[in-house]
């Protein structure tokens, strides 16, 4: 297949997954027992005052149609108006998602310059106690959950030392959240944790794959000596596939900060989610959901295209 | 985070990087696999950790015997003692009683929700697989778009609805956690459909049905264990997870995240009873879990997830 073909058919098959996503969130929402209407306004909304309700919301036509206008205002990008904030969704969204990628992208960066290094250093060490011991380590930053880890990391580096804040840069635009770097410390650790535990594995298996190569032996047959190979050849065939596998990885750094935000106290799409869901504020989550699986589809996209063009023996998308 | 959640996850076993899947190992196959496991150091001690907390949860209550269910309001939130060798709760449970009483529920929930999604997995990879074409390429958009959306974001919304019981919580957890083993029990099956003796089978009259439960899933099997092995590991991670979000047993009911969420508000306090062993034996069990899986996939030689 022609490198144009296969990026139509990507493209077409990601706009299928995310039709399949509004398709999926929309009626999990509206599988919601009592409704928006009774999570507005309250238990003691009478019968009419509901009526009502889901007569201006246009929640009293059928699901389908709702759906089809629903699909058709997302076109022009209206994601809705916010039950609780009375704010358009979009609005609310935009915001919010700046902080977000800040954070999920300081989490992954610091992640990834951890995780490069450790990973190679593994690979040439193999089967050395260092390997073991940064392979344990990489498990148990693995499974620790994430708000345990956020915890600890106050408790030590907040409360019994008292090096960084607890709570997380507050304020509404970006500048506010870089006024507080001492602030963003914590939540990023937390956020990183996971990162370099995933990386460091890929990059370990990278760095062997590429030295048990031909062209290493040759190298070291024509007297180039290991570090110059490791530097100038593997780091750098491994580099780019491993540093690829973060387009995979868009969801889970997303699940990352809905727990770090919620944590931490920071005013980014995660906590926006979380205080949509408390209050059953639905147009929110449909939005959020929808951005965050848009992300991941987009970071797959691209994972899978420069992982075809730097390898041409991957000839399709991962399985 | 934990990935787990997810799709991610530490890749690549401490042994040789594994080769294409091979399928099921025969008799002569399993004993090399036995082999080659107990080789793995981090595997064997994963196994030893994941039997010895089975005993201290399920037979550990027959010698450390406490009241789990009434709450005894005198004797609440004592530090470690010679009665209370971890101290008690914020409403007078044995801390260590409730470590063995959690853990029961976290890793039969985990089990559970683990082996479901991997058999809804299972099926699902095998049929879309098996069937090619667009019913393939329809079934596989949607472990996309499942992919897509968090789990963690999923199990919030959830908690919006309900606070499930038991069985309601091992139902979501696999629901919202069997796409990664689909995705590589179909990959398993579009090389096995193709062999010989499924052909033969279908000349010879055989049904789809029987393709798929004779030959394409007992020479997955190999695979499907690897990835349930990975999928307890994740699963108990989530349900450390569902009671921070919202989604926990009602007390005295508990879990392991129960405990930690409800030991939350004691941070500050110094009640590090309260957290601290809940926390490890969550991130002990999963790693465990994981180290297993690792040694399993070296030892059958199939591809893993990562």
């Amino acid at each position: 297949m022609s490198t144009f073909l296969y990026l139509i058919r990507r493209v077409l098959q990601a706009l299928a997954v995310i039709l399949i996503v509004t398709v999926a969130t929309f009626c999990l929402l509206h599988a919601l027992p009592g409704g928006p209407a009774r999570g507005i306004l309250g238990p003691q909304a009478t019968v009419q005052q509901i009526a009502q309700f889901n007569h201006e919301q246009s929640l009293d036509r059928p699901l389908p149609v709702q759906y089809v206008a629903y699909l058709g205002r997302l076109l022009h990008g209206d994601l809705g108006t916010s039950y609780t904030l009375n704010e358009p969704v979009s609005q609310l969204i935009q915001e919010r998602l700046p902080k977000t990628l800040v954070l999920t992208l300081l989490s992954a960066v610091v992640g990834l310059l951890l995780a490069i290094p450790l990973g190679m250093w593994q690979a040439v060490r193999r089967n050395k106690p260092v390997d073991y011991v940064i392979t344990t380590l990489s498990f148990v930053a693995y499974s620790t959950p994430v708000y345990f880890l956020g915890l600890m990391l106050v408790l030590v580096f907040s409360h019994v030392l008292p090096w960084f804040p607890a709570q997380a840069p507050q304020g509404d635009t970006l500048a506010q959240v870089f006024a507080d770097p001492a602030g963003l410390v914590l939540p990023v650790v937390a956020g990183a944790a996971s990162v370099v535990a995933v990386f460091s594995r890929y990059m370990r298996g990278a760095t062997l794959e590429n030295l048990s190569e031909d062209y290493v032996r040759t190298a070291r047959a024509g007297g180039s000596r290991r570090g110059a190979i490791l530097r100038r050849h593997v780091f750098r065939n491994s580099l780019t596939p491993v540093v690829a596998m973060l387009g995979y990885y868009v969801p889970v750094l997303f699940g990352g900060a809905l727990v770090v935000e919620q944590l931490f106290n920071y005013p980014g799409m995660g906590l926006l989610f979380w205080t949509a869901a408390q209050s059953s504020d639905y147009p929110v989550l449909l939005g959020c959901v929808l951005v965050i699986s848009v992300a991941t589809v987009v970071g797959t996209l691209a994972a899978d295209v420069v992982q075809r063009f730097i390898d041409p023996r991957v000839k399709e998308g991962h399985a | 985070m934990s990935a787990a959640v997810q799709s991610g996850r530490p890749a690549g076993g401490t042994g040789p990087s594994a080769g294409a899947g091979t399928g099921g190992p025969g008799i002569s196959g399993l004993r090399l696999a036995v082999r080659r496991f107990s080789r793995n150091r981090l595997a064997v001690i994963g196994l030893a950790v994941v039997v010895l907390f089975f005993l201290f949860c399920f037979a550990g209550p027959l010698v450390w015997s406490t009241d789990q269910t009434h709450t005894a309001l005198t004797h609440a939130n004592l530090g470690p003692s010679g009665a209370h060798w971890l101290g008690t709760d914020a409403v007078g449970h044995d801390e260590l009683g409730r470590l063995m009483y959690g853990g029961k529920v976290s890793l039969v929930v985990g089990l559970a929700a683990g082996v479901l999604a991997t058999v809804i997995g299972t099926l699902w990879g095998a049929a879309a697989g098996y069937a090619g074409g667009w019913i393939d390429a329809v079934m596989m958009r949607v472990v996309d778009a499942g992919i897509a959306i968090p789990a963690l974001f999923i199990l919030l919304v959830i908690s919006a609805i309900a606070t499930p019981g038991v069985w309601g919580l091992i139902l979501i957890l696999g629901l919202v956690s069997w796409l990664v083993p689909s995705r590589l029990v179909r990959a398993e099956t579009l090389t096995l459909k193709n062999r010989d003796y499924v052909h033969t089978l279908r000349a010879i009259g055989g049904t789809h049905t029987r393709a798929i439960g004779r030959h394409i899933l007992p020479n997955s099997v190999s695979t499907v264990v690897v990835a349930a092995t990975f999928q307890v590991a994740d699963a108990i991670l989530l349900v450390a997870y569902v009671s921070y979000l919202g989604l926990g047993l009602q007390p005295p009911k508990t879990d392991w995240g129960g405990m930690l969420s409800a030991g939350l508000s004691a941070t500050y306090s110094g009640r590090w009873w309260l957290i601290v062993p809940p926390g490890l034996a969550v991130i002990l069990v999963v790693c465990a879990f994981n180290a297993i899986g690792d040694g399993l996939r070296d030892a059958f030689d199939v591809r893993g997830r990562g």
